[in-house]
């Protein structure tokens, strides 16, 4: 399985290309080169996981970890090193899969969704550095190799909503994200450093072999303030997976990401990188079930709060990519809460894998909602649903995409989205009844906002288009990724996900649970109508609505007023109370020991320097007074 | 024989001699020449000093020899200078020459 190293290397390697030469290559050969090289990352991927899950990777009905690679890159101590490798587990084989497609089709797309733009050839360099650092996060095989594949995906992530660097308001999004992320990857490292200190390793291997019994052992009794070390440490490691993944209240970054081009926002900001914190959790699962239950079930709670008001806040925006990055947000903590509501083994181990099943059928539809959104944006140039209504008659084939993957988030039969969801709401329905009722209305909420917004842009009112303007279908490099996933939307539901992926890596069967099916699919119906009546006809009722509900309403507008809240805390509080006087210590401790010295040593310097005057006899003089003094030293004292 | 005292005595007459002179004369040739007394008086120690308390042996006087060349070769240097600095500032008074300073 050693040729899993150029799933990684080929990004790399385009991305070097087209960073280094892509200025004197013409836009049509950066964007094929760079494609082309997705395409070989894609094929190989694809055999990785066939391999993988056929034919290598099931050793006596145990999926093994694999590691097909492994360099030593840095060593601390006899104990402690640095790896970097590629670990291949049912897991990173789902994620390479799901990363390898979705970035293929955003490269295909973005051939013709990107033509004619300045920078052409840097964006798909951006591209490759992305699809490179996310590749290199998902198979690290060590949680050290993870961070800094990390920050890689970060800082490509950040160039990449700033690719309009001209617009204000994409630098500010750009280094909003990245300063949010980064905030709460100080806590992720922090977590790292805890953890590898106590345990001596950074290896996934050996942090969560044996039910994590390293940590375990290493960390008993040990605590800090009443909580335990292994609590602390998978806190903070949860910290930074919240960052990444948008969790309550670290999730204001993502709505602003927008600013980046669509299909940037559907590949990383949908389908790949939020979901790294998910991953993260995934990765260490072991460990926080059996080091740190109470952290876990934190991870739940937090999951379920930022689920229902992700979807509460996507019900009134109007930016239709806004609408998308709150239900992104939702889907995310979705997964989240499976996670925390499962158990180990066997089918305890329900949430582990539907919340991986999720992902998966995820990554897929909302990577479709997110180019068909651009498809519309590209035809109608705005993305305020106010200026969209009634294209179905203008574009079909991003119109039966759309609804397509509108129905599969939702949650209907048979797309993908319901298989995983129900999934979800099994576990957590046998696990806590409160979560259980959160995720319920909540998936109730993504039919409503899902279908306001599908009505809104491709129903509606009759709206008068300039004729010879008329919005138009897409090109075919834009049409044909949108089939494809819209195809994968309509049959990857049907994959048996348990009999690859499962907590303890044993296969298990699952079966339907009719209840929750019929509760699921009910409540999903309910929103797709109360949708319909209130948004087919495009009628002045949402507007009443909105008004009787007043306060309610225009705080919900302004997503409950968080990014205020962190303007104050950091404007009013961290800024005056510790940035300031941090600077002033800086400029006049640090800084004045620094000048003082300096103007001591000038002083000093002018003071003697009278006595080089350029006199060679006053030297001269000098010296024999000074060969005096030293004999008459000499011989009398 | 005459006491080693009385050739001290002479030497050391005769450089501080050259040290004032050294110091206070403001002709550069003038300087040079002082520096040509010290010299002769240490090369004068080295064979007093030779003669009497190691009559047996030549190392001193030696010493004086290659002190004698080596003040010629230095004169030799020296004059070139003064002849350079004479070309450049049509002057060889010493007050003159302090550009050297670092």
């Amino acid at each position: 399985m050693e040729f899993t190293l150029l799933i990684v290397a080929v990004p790399l390697l385009m991305f070097l290309v087209l960073g280094l030469a892509g200025g004197k290559m013409s836009h049509r050969a950066a964007g094929v080169a760079g494609t082309l090289g997705m395409a070989v990352a894609t094929a190989l991927s694809y055999a990785a996981a066939f391999r993988y899950f056929f034919v290598e990777g099931k050793v006596d009905g145990v999926f093994q970890k694999i590691a097909s690679f492994s360099v030593e890159w840095l060593r601390f101590s006899d104990k402690l090193h640095i790896d970097l490798g590629v670990l291949l587990d049912p897991i990173s084989v789902m994620m390479l899969v799901v990363i390898t497609t979705v970035s293929l089709m955003v490269h295909v797309y973005s051939l013709a969704y990107m033509h004619g733009e300045k920078g052409f050839q840097r964006y798909y360099a951006l591209l490759s550095l992305f699809s490179f650092s996310m590749l290199g996060l998902v198979v690290a095989t060590n949680i050290f190799q993870m961070y800094i594949f990390w920050e890689l995906v970060g800082v490509s992530s950040y160039s990449l909503i700033g690719f309009y660097y001209t617009k204000p308001s994409a630098v500010s999004a750009s280094k909003k994200a990245f300063i949010v992320t980064r905030f709460a990857d100080l806590g992720f490292l922090v977590g790292i450093l805890l953890l590898s200190y106590y345990t001596g390793t950074f290896d996934f291997g050996q942090l969560t072999g044996n039910e994590a019994s390293l940590v375990l052992d290493s960390t008993a009794g040990l605590s800090f303030m009443g909580v335990s070390v292994a609590s602390w440490a998978m806190a903070l490691i949860f910290m930074g997976g919240a960052g990444k993944s948008a969790m309550f209240p670290l999730h204001i970054w993502l709505p602003d990401a927008m600013e980046g081009p669509t299909p940037v926002s559907a590949l990383i900001h949908a389908a790949t990188m939020v979901v790294a914190g998910v991953y993260l959790v995934a990765r260490l699962f072991p460990v926080y079930y059996f080091a740190a239950p109470d952290v876990l079930a934190m991870v739940g709670y937090i999951g379920a709060f930022t689920a229902l008001f992700a979807a509460v806040i996507a019900i009134t925006q109007t930016d239709i990519k806004r609408v998308l990055a709150f239900s992104t947000i939702s889907q995310i903590a979705y997964m989240m809460v499976a996670l925390s509501v499962s158990g180990y083994g066997g089918h305890d181990g329900l949430g582990y894998m539907a919340s991986m099943f999720h992902l998966f059928t995820h990554a897929f539809f909302k990577a479709l909602l997110f180019l068909g959104a651009g498809s519309v944006i590209h035809a109608v140039h705005s993305n305020e649903m106010g200026d969209m209504g009634n294209l179905r008659k203008y574009m079909p084939i991003t119109h039966l995409t759309f609804l397509i993957a509108c129905l599969s988030i939702a949650g209907i039969f048979p797309f993908s989205g319901f298989f995983s969801k129900d999934e979800i709401l099994v576990a957590a329905l046998h696990h806590d009844p409160l979560l259980f009722a959160v995720l319920w209305a909540v998936a109730g909420l993504t039919a409503f906002y899902m279908f306001r917004l599908y009505f809104a842009i491709f129903w509606g009112k009759k709206k008068a288009y300039d004729e010879r303007h008329a919005p138009h279908e897409s090109p075919l490099a834009m049409s044909i990724p949108l089939a494809f996933l819209a195809v994968l939307t309509c049959v990857t539901g049907f994959t048996p996900f348990s009999q690859f992926i499962s907590g303890d890596s044993v296969p298990f069967e699952t079966h339907t649970e009719m209840s929750v099916v019929v509760a699921g699919t009910l409540v999903a119906l309910l929103g797709i109508l109360v949708a319909r009546q209130l948004y087919i006809k495009g009628g002045e009722r949402p507007a009443k609505i909105a008004t009787s509900l007043g306060r309610l309403y225009r705080a919900t507008l302004h997503k409950f007023y968080l990014d205020e809240v962190w303007m104050f805390m950091t404007k009013k509080v961290v800024f005056r109370y510790l940035s300031d006087p941090i600077a002033w210590f800086d400029r006049h401790i640090i800084d004045g020991t620094m000048d003082g010295i300096g103007w001591t040593t000038h002083r000093l310097s002018s003071s003697v320097k009278v006595f080089q005057n350029g006199k060679v006899q006053f030297y001269a003089f000098v010296f024999v007074v000074g060969t005096f003094a030293i004999a008459v030293w000499a011989l009398f004292l | 024989m005459i006491p080693m005292n009385h050739y001290l005595v002479v030497s050391t007459i005769l450089f501080f001699v050259g040290i004032y002179g050294f110091i206070a004369r403001k002709n550069m040739l003038a300087v040079l020449i002082s520096i040509e007394l010290v010299l002769n008086a240490v090369e004068i120690n080295f064979s007093v000093f030779n003669r009497y308390l190691y009559p047996e042996r030549l190392e001193g006087m030696f010493f004086s020899l290659f002190g004698i060349a080596i003040s010629a070769a230095e004169t030799a240097v020296a004059i070139a200078i003064i002849i350079n600095v004479y070309r450049s500032v049509q002057n060889i008074d010493i007050r003159h020459i302090d550009k050297l300073k670092g």
